[in-house]
Formats: C-alpha cells, structure tokens, sequence
C-alpha cells in the first residue's frame, strides 16, 4: 500500500468530488479495483443446512470456500421458492456486496433468478439444476449439475445384491426429469444384477413432507420392498423409517451412513466442493465463467458413499467393476432395447444415449420395470 | 420374519396403520384446542406450540438421552405459551385470533432458531407396544406397533368427554365458555378459567409435537409439521367441540392421509395429487353433509369469537 491511500474521510470526500467536476474520475477507478482483489460469494439454500441432503451438500461445497484468500462466503437458509428469494438476492447484492450468487433451489430459476439477472447485469448467477440454455436466458446466467443418475445405477447394482424379495422402492418427490432418471438408474443398476427385480416409486408431491415420507416409506416396506433409495431433499426420514423397518438403504444427496450404519449400503452424493472452487477461481483470475457446466463421478462432480457392511462380495466386485466402466467416461446407463412402463419403445437396439446426451434432460417417462406413473 | 406379499389387502392395513401413525399429533392438539374453545377462546397459535414442542421435545432428548423428560419439557414450554396467549387475552379488546396468529409465527420463529444446532444428532425414540405379535405377517406387525402417547391420546379423548358432562371442572369451563355474565354470577372468574384451559390446551399440543419429533416420523426439522397444528384446529370445529369426536376425526384425517402412498404401492399410481387431497375432501364432505341452515354448528361454545 501507498503513501497515497492514507487519506482521511474528508480528504477523500473532496478530492474524489474535486476528481469528478474536473472530470479526473475514470482515474480513481484503478484504486478502487485494487481494493476489491477478494469477492463476496452468496448461497441461497430452500432448507435447513444440514438436513443429511440436498442443501448440506451445498453447505459442505460452499465451507471449502471459506478457506480461499480473499473469499468471504454469505449464506441464507430456508428460503423458499418465492418472491423471498428475490429480496434475498437483492439484499446479497445490495447490502453485502456479493458479487457472484449460487441460488440452489430447483424453483428459483424462473422467474426469480431471471429476473434479478437482467436486474443486475454485472453479477454472476449459476442456479443448480439443467434449467439454462443458450440463447434463451441472460449470459450472466448460467446452471451447474452433475450427473448423479450415474450414481443411482451403482446404488441399484448394490441394492440388487442386497434384496431377496426382488422388489426395491424409491420414495420420490416430483415427477421432474431429473428424478425420474434417477428412478430408471436405481432400477436398470438392479436389473443389471437380476433382471427380475421391480421398482415401486411412490410420489410424495414435495420436496421436505416428513410424515408423508415416512408413510411413502412404510408403504413400500408393506409391498415387499426390502431396499429403499430416495430422492427428497432430506433424506432423513426416509433412511431412519427404512432402517427401523428392517430394510437396506441407498443414499441420496450426501452420506447418511451415520444414521444407520448396519443397513446402509452405499449412497450417491453431490460432491460440490470441485465446481465452487473452479467457479471461484475464475472469478477471481478474472476469467470467463462457464454457463453450462456438467459432470459426473468421473468428473468429481458426484461420489458415492463408502460401501456398507451388509454389502456381500459379489456386489462389491460388481459394483468396483461398474464404476471402473463409468470412470472412463462414456457410460450409458438408458441404451436399447429399453421399453417405458407403458409398453413404448425409449430406445432402440443399439440406441444408447451416454450421459451427457440432452435427451435425458427432458425425461418423462419411467421404464419397464418400474411400477408407478409419472402423473 | 416374514415377508409376503399382500396386494390389495395392503390398502385397509396402510389405512389403519397410517390412522394409527399419523393421528396421534391431530389427536394432541384438536383435544387441547377443544379445552380452551370449551372455554370460549380460540388458539389458532397451537401450530407454532406443536412446532416448539417437537424441537424442545427433540432437543430434551438428545440433550439427556430420555425421550420421556423431552415430553415433559415440550408440555411445559407448551403451557407457557398457553399462559402468554391467556394472559393477554384477558386484557379488554384483545382479539384471541390475531394473538394466536401471532403466537404461530413466534412459536415456529423461535424453534427455528433454537432447532439449528439439532436437526443432524439422533434423539431415542419415545417406545411402542407391539400389539401385533399374534400375527407371524410383518407388515401387521408393523401396523400394530402402536405408540404409548397414542393411546394416552385416546383415553385422555375418553376422560375429556366423561369429564366435560360429570365433573366440577368440566362444567366450569363450559359455563364459562358459554355465558361469561353466567359465571360471574356464579362467583367464577372467566380470566382465570381461561387462562388454565389455554394453558392446559396448549401443553397438550406441545405433547403432540413431541410425538412428531420423537416418534413418528421421528426427528426434528423445519418442515416437520406442514400446518398439521392448524388442520387440528379445525378438525375440532368438525368435531363439534366434542372430545370423542376428536378422537375420530383425527383417526379418520390420519388414515385419509395414507391413502394417497397406500395405493400408490399397490400399483394405482393415475392421480396421486388427487388422493393427496383425500383428507381435504373428505373434511369438506363431512361439513357439507353435516350442516344445515336450520341447526348451524350445533355444540357452539356460546362466547367463541367465531359464532359471535
């Protein structure tokens, strides 16, 4: 630092005004730009923070940043899918100075985020989820998602060891596309074991409904299902209810081994911390952000849970051996002949779409197999 | 164990299962809040008392490892927000609707703040009797473990409807509640009747939170009451203030409730929004065919705000 910052209020009061009637401003911009080496980065969560799912494996993305030079982290929890989330991006904004925003609920897309994009034109917003596309939305806008379908196949290649009854569940949220590939991932991973086994879904209509979880669950167990997977926001619930009920369990989100060690046989888990860092790190290198950033457990985007005890060999050997195949990228986990549960055709013999292919990011349908309907 | 599977006849077992699980809340909170509506004030702020009484409840638990001492802290902090809500009541021109609205907000405000640090740790879970043993089916077995708090829920439902006809009490609160000049001339102070029947009201629903939150489903998070606490009040009015009915009509809010998962197990998955809304419906229906221009909610208490 100079000599000549040590300025008192005023001085820098009238010199800055003395600056702009000579119109010397555009001079003291250099200064000001040096101040700001750093950046303030906000997290907007729909939830409780370390709610074992979604919104802590945001939170644990977002902690590796808080060890970054320069990098300070603002979060705000429980904020839902509503006006609310403009006025907290406002306030981010306004009031703490972020400068980059990571809304990471599904719902604050459209119209929320959209809206404050073209609001504030100089700040970076990436929303998590596959919701921005080229041409159609702002460019300083953008989505981050990882494929963790992938990571739902290797929970049904356990899960398909793990059941003797043939039948697994999966207690769902919403009909969206990227849950129903996570329903056909956990089925096709099982029926990759034993093409016997059946998938009951059964849809809760919310992202956080703990009683209705629970039911969902007990339901499932009732029908035979002797292991259960989810796709909630929380999967708490779902895994404590399973357990007390005797059956295996697949995570979702993050790792919810501790809560019930014995039954849990492995999970899938966001593995944010990789995509916070790269983002961060451009910003502050003064780089192009990225509007459209995808990847999977090759990419380090998704990890999955450490295997269980109640995991046999055989599962163990399949399940190192399926992930090898996915590691090497290319993997296709929907590739024909593959029929929906209504008897069409989804994908012919031959027809394979690797993970990246788009088509999967509008599907609408659940495969043979899989007992339930998407509306 | 065995595991067998049932088919349609799932659907009536998840019914009464569900009734069995998912009433006990309803149970709590419509028996609390026909206390204090007997009386002749509304509580609409027992929402906010089943949430803080699922968190202390919670809380409690895993703080000293008894579920047992989480209840009896939930029931405390629940008739202190029952004495807050009598207390200023009492003052004149005080609406006890808006006060209860408030109440809500601040009781779900404060266990937010307080629940942070417990939403991850594991609290023991309050026991259950297994009443189905008798069967070698698993999922009937399931059914039938019913939980201790429930069946208190239901002979308290008893002792409430014996005690409003044939107890001191029970007839001091409803003169109470149905003409306050009535119980001055009698010597009774309406406040103080009001301030206990509050206070009694909303320790009752605090114990239904800590079921929420130490049995089923078992853990505490924010969204674990999804307005179970308002739909309890107005289970009461279905019930037309009577205790019994209560009991039923909590059983009837709680099977309906399993329904939409039940049949959507069996395999008929069309329209699961539609069965979500069962409880709704069905609520609706009842009131409809249950109403008359002539005789119109019959069993009033004669002071509540809403039938003045």
């Amino acid at each position: 630092m100079t000599d000549r910052l040590m300025f008192s209020r005023r001085q820098i009061l009238k010199t800055s005004a003395a600056g702009a009637v000579l119109g010397f401003a555009p001079s003291l911009l250099p200064v000001r730009s040096a101040f700001a080496a750093g950046a303030t980065i906000g997290f907007i969560y729909v939830g409780p923070k370390d709610d074992y799912g979604y919104n802590q494996a945001h939170a644990e993305g977002a902690a590796v940043l808080k060890g970054m030079e320069g990098i300070s982290i603002i979060e705000e929890e429980n904020v839902p899918e509503t006006v609310d989330v403009q006025k907290t991006m406002e306030s981010m904004i306004n009031l703490d100075g972020a400068t980059m925003l990571f809304p990471t609920s599904f719902g604050y897309f459209d119209p929320h985020m959209l809206a404050m994009c073209e609001k504030f034109p100089e700040i970076r917003f990436r929303h998590c989820g596959g919701m921005w596309s080229e041409g159609k939305h702002p460019k300083n806008a953008g989505s981050y998602f990882g494929y963790i379908g992938q990571g739902q196949y290797l929970n049904g290649v356990a899960a398909g060891h793990a059941t003797k009854t043939k039948k697994i569940g999966f207690v769902a949220a919403k009909p969206i596309p990227q849950v129903l590939l996570n329903i056909n991932s956990f089925l096709l991973g099982a029926r990759s074991v034993d093409p016997a086994i059946t998938c009951q879904v059964i849809f809760t209509g919310e992202w956080s409904l703990a009683v209705k979880e629970a039911e969902a669950t007990n339901a499932l167990v009732d029908q035979g299902a002797d292991v259960i997977t989810c796709h909630v926001d929380s999967p708490k619930v779902v895994v404590e209810t399973a357990a007390g009920r005797g059956t295996f369990i697949c995570g979702y989100h993050a790792n919810q081994s501790p809560l019930a060690p014995e039954k849990y046989l492995t999970g899938a888990e966001w593995n944010w911390a990789n995509i916070y860092k790269m983002y961060v790190e451009k910003l502050v290198a003064g780089e192009e952000l990225p509007n459209f950033t995808r990847g999977g457990l090759a990419d380090g985007f998704v990890k999955m849970s450490p295997l269980g005890s109640g995991v046999s060999e055989a599962a163990r050997a399949q399940f190192d051996g399926t992930l090898a195949e996915i590691m090497k990228g290319g993997f296709s986990v929907i590739k024909g002949p593959l029929n929906n549960n209504k008897g069409e055709v989804v994908a012919t013999e031959g027809q394979a779409f690797v993970e990246t292919a788009i088509e999967l990011e509008s599907m609408d349908y659940l495969v043979e197999g899989v007992v339930g309907s998407t509306s | 164990m065995e595991q067998t599977d049932l088919g349609l006849w799932g659907v009536p077992l998840a019914i009464l299962g569900g009734a069995i699980r998912v009433s006990t809340p309803f149970i709590f909170v419509s028996l609390g809040e026909a206390i204090t509506e007997r009386s002749g004030r509304i509580n609409l702020g027992l929402e906010g008392v089943l949430v803080f009484g699922a968190m202390t409840a919670y809380a409690v638990a895993v703080l000293t490892g008894s579920p047992w001492l989480g209840v009896l802290a939930a029931s405390a902090s629940g008739a202190c927000f029952g004495l807050f809500h009598g207390w200023i009541c009492k003052f004149p021109k005080v609406n006890d609707i808006a006060i209860g609205i408030a109440l809500m907000l601040l009781g779900s405000g404060l266990a937010f703040f307080f629940g942070k640090p417990f939403i991850q740790p594991s609290a023991p879970d309050l026991p259950a009797i297994p009443f189905g043993l008798w069967s070698n089916s698993s999922q009937v077995q399931a059914a039938l473990n019913i939980n201790i708090l429930f069946l208190i829920g239901a002979a308290l439902a008893v002792f409430l409807w014996w005690a409003f006809k044939n107890t001191r009490a029970g007839l001091i609160v409803r003169v109470v509640g149905d003409s306050s000049d009535a119980a001055r001339a009698m010597g009774i102070n309406p406040n103080t009747v009001r301030l206990l029947a509050t206070a009694i009201g909303s320790a009752l629903a605090a114990i239904g939170g800590a079921y929420l939150s130490l049995y089923y489903p078992g853990s505490w998070n924010e969204g674990i009451s999804s307005g179970q606490g308002l739909m309890a009040v107005a289970l009461v009015i279905f019930a037309r203030w009577n205790p019994l009915g209560c009991f039923a009509a909590a059983l009837l809010f709680g099977g309906a409730g399993a329904l939409g998962p039940a049949l959507q197990s069996v395999g008929v998955t069309q329209g699961y929004y539609l069965f979500y809304a069962a409880p709704y419906i069905l609520t609706l229906l009842i009131m409809i065919a249950t109403s008359s221009p002539g005789r119109a909610l019959a069993g009033a208490p004669g002071v509540l705000s809403i039938t003045k």
